[in-house]
């Protein structure tokens, strides 16, 4: 189980700059999404004139289906400065490697709940922190994708590109740099240092009962 | 003494390191330190180095402090979280300890209790955020400190000769705003990368201590290009290694080919740190063969 909450107004809006695509996932059964939030937020934006199209779907996660209903939004989102993805840490990985050098931004911060997960196995994994950190990492989660979960750039562990914990797995945050290197965005590395906030179950836990 | 203060000053920073046991007496370590690295600027002590459990850094660095030795307290963060972390830094400076080297740490799986839980709660860079915060007077949570604050020679690691150096770069510019002050390198065999890295790091200006770790065979050199990051050492020094078993045996190979190395970088860095892995009694004629 998971919840996603909208990222608050001001973190959205600094992040967008210009116009963008909105992909709303109403996806799995385990997902508890903030429509009426979300509606407000684009309405907002669409009468902004920021906004270049909206789709709203079910399971980004599972990539073959996403890219047959992106299929018929291809010019909104060329058109689009960014794809702005309302789902949760998994939905957005799998949108930033459809489009690699497309800045694509979450919208939502993922919470954890207990129970069951979603049911798409994948390469991608969200740590359910409640803090997302994919807009200053490329769209790829330093929490899943590094052994260490580290926040604030690799250690020095990593030979030919690969964890020093498994051989066959790629060093997290080297892919992350290339990534911010393709989309041009290496200075995201000088954000200031970053703290992982452990106690963000307990105010989800609060504020749903 | 801070090593800062040592680079202020324009002194050539020499330092090596030394490993704490696996057990509770601390004499042969310091003994050992006190014959050889003496006259050094200052001694790091590893903690738990390669994940592998030994007695305390900052106990070891306690002793060799009281032995008349500079400490440098390595600290990682794989074992501890922020506020084990905190606390062991005012512990530190309680005992008058204010050389610190702010490391990330090997992971748990490395070592010698591959099923302990992996911290990693802080990093490198948060380390050094977090010794910011409490040199400012307040943890990392905010709360503020009683009496005057702690000030540290705030130090980290970079690796100029890792396959990706541009990354390598980056965090050590994220270090630097972090608030390091110096850097210790990882070994370095490739006196030409090094200096193209020198060039790049010119940019961040902290003192950069030149990393050096004695090569004692052919099969060590073999096995840190495979499995060791970061580190290359080239086909022609591993061939000098074969060349002659005896010298090689005695030690003397090695040490001539970091002296050469040391000569060579000299005037790019503002210091050296040595990695001696059991070889401390071989440092002096190192020195002594790097002219230092």
């Amino acid at each position: 189980m998971l919840i996603t909450k909208l990222k608050s107004r001001e973190a959205i809006e600094s992040l967008l700059g210009g116009t963008c695509f909105i992909l709303n996932c109403h996806g799995c059964k385990e997902l508890s999404f903030p429509v009426a939030e979300a509606e407000a937020l684009e309405a907002e934006l669409a009468a902004a004139g920021k906004v270049t199209g909206i789709l709203t779907t079910d399971y980004v996660c599972n990539p073959e289906n996403l890219q047959l209903r992106l299929e018929a939004h291809k010019n909104e989102i060329e058109e689009a400065d960014a794809v702005l993805v309302l789902s949760c840490g998994v939905g957005v990985q799998t949108v930033a490697e459809c489009f690699p050098e497309k800045k694509v931004l979450a919208g939502c911060d993922t919470y954890r709940l207990p129970g069951t997960q979603g049911v798409t196995p994948l390469e991608v994994d969200c740590g359910q922190c409640g803090e997302c950190y994919l807009n200053l990492t490329g769209g790829i989660c330093p929490i899943t994708a590094c052994s260490k979960s580290l926040l604030n750039g690799q250690c020095g562990g990593a030979k030919n590109g690969k964890c020093e914990v498994d051989p066959e797995m790629d060093c997290g945050w080297e892919r992350i740099y290339r990534r911010l290197e393709a989309l041009g965005r290496l200075d995201l590395l000088k954000v200031p240092t970053q703290l992982r906030n452990y106690s963000t179950d307990d105010e989800v836990y609060k504020q749903n009962g | 003494m801070k090593v800062t203060e040592l680079f202020r000053q324009g002194e050539f920073v020499v330092t090596a390191e030394v490993g704490p046991p696996k057990g509770c007496h601390l004499e042969g370590v310091v003994e050992e330190a006190k014959e050889y690295l003496s006259g050094l600027s200052a001694v790091n002590v590893t903690d738990c180095q390669s994940s592998v459990m030994r007695v305390g850094s900052l106990a070891t660095c306690k002793a060799l402090k009281d032995a008349g030795l500079n400490p440098i307290y390595q600290l990682t963060c794989r074992d501890r979280n922020r506020i084990a972390l905190q606390s062991d830094l005012l512990s530190a400076a309680a005992f008058g300890i204010d050389n610190v080297l702010c490391l990330t740490g090997d992971h748990t799986k490395l070592g010698d209790h591959p099923g302990a839980k992996p911290v990693f709660d802080l990093d490198s860079v948060s380390l050094l955020a977090a010794i910011r915060a409490l040199e400012e007077g307040h943890d990392l949570a905010g709360n503020e400190l009683v009496g005057e604050a702690p000030s540290f020679a705030k130090g980290a690691v970079v690796s100029p000769c890792s396959d990706s150096v541009d990354a390598q770069l980056a965090k050590m510019e994220r270090k630097v705003l972090a608030g390091a002050e110096f850097f210790q390198t990882q070994a370095v065999y490739d006196t030409e990368k090094f200096l193209a890295f020198m060039e790049k790091a010119k940019q961040f200006d902290r003192p950069v201590q030149l990393g050096i770790v004695l090569l004692k065979s052919a099969g060590m050199a073999t096995y840190m290009n495979k499995a060791v990051a970061g580190i290359h050492v080239p086909d022609e020094m591993i061939a000098e290694l074969k060349a002659d078993k005896e010298k090689t045996k005695a030690g003397i190979t090695g040490v001539e080919i970091a002296a050469r190395i040391i000569r060579a970088c000299k005037p790019y860095c503002q210091g050296v740190h040595i990695m001696a892995m059991g070889w401390e009694s071989k440092i002096p004629q190192l020195l002594e063969l790097a002219g230092l």
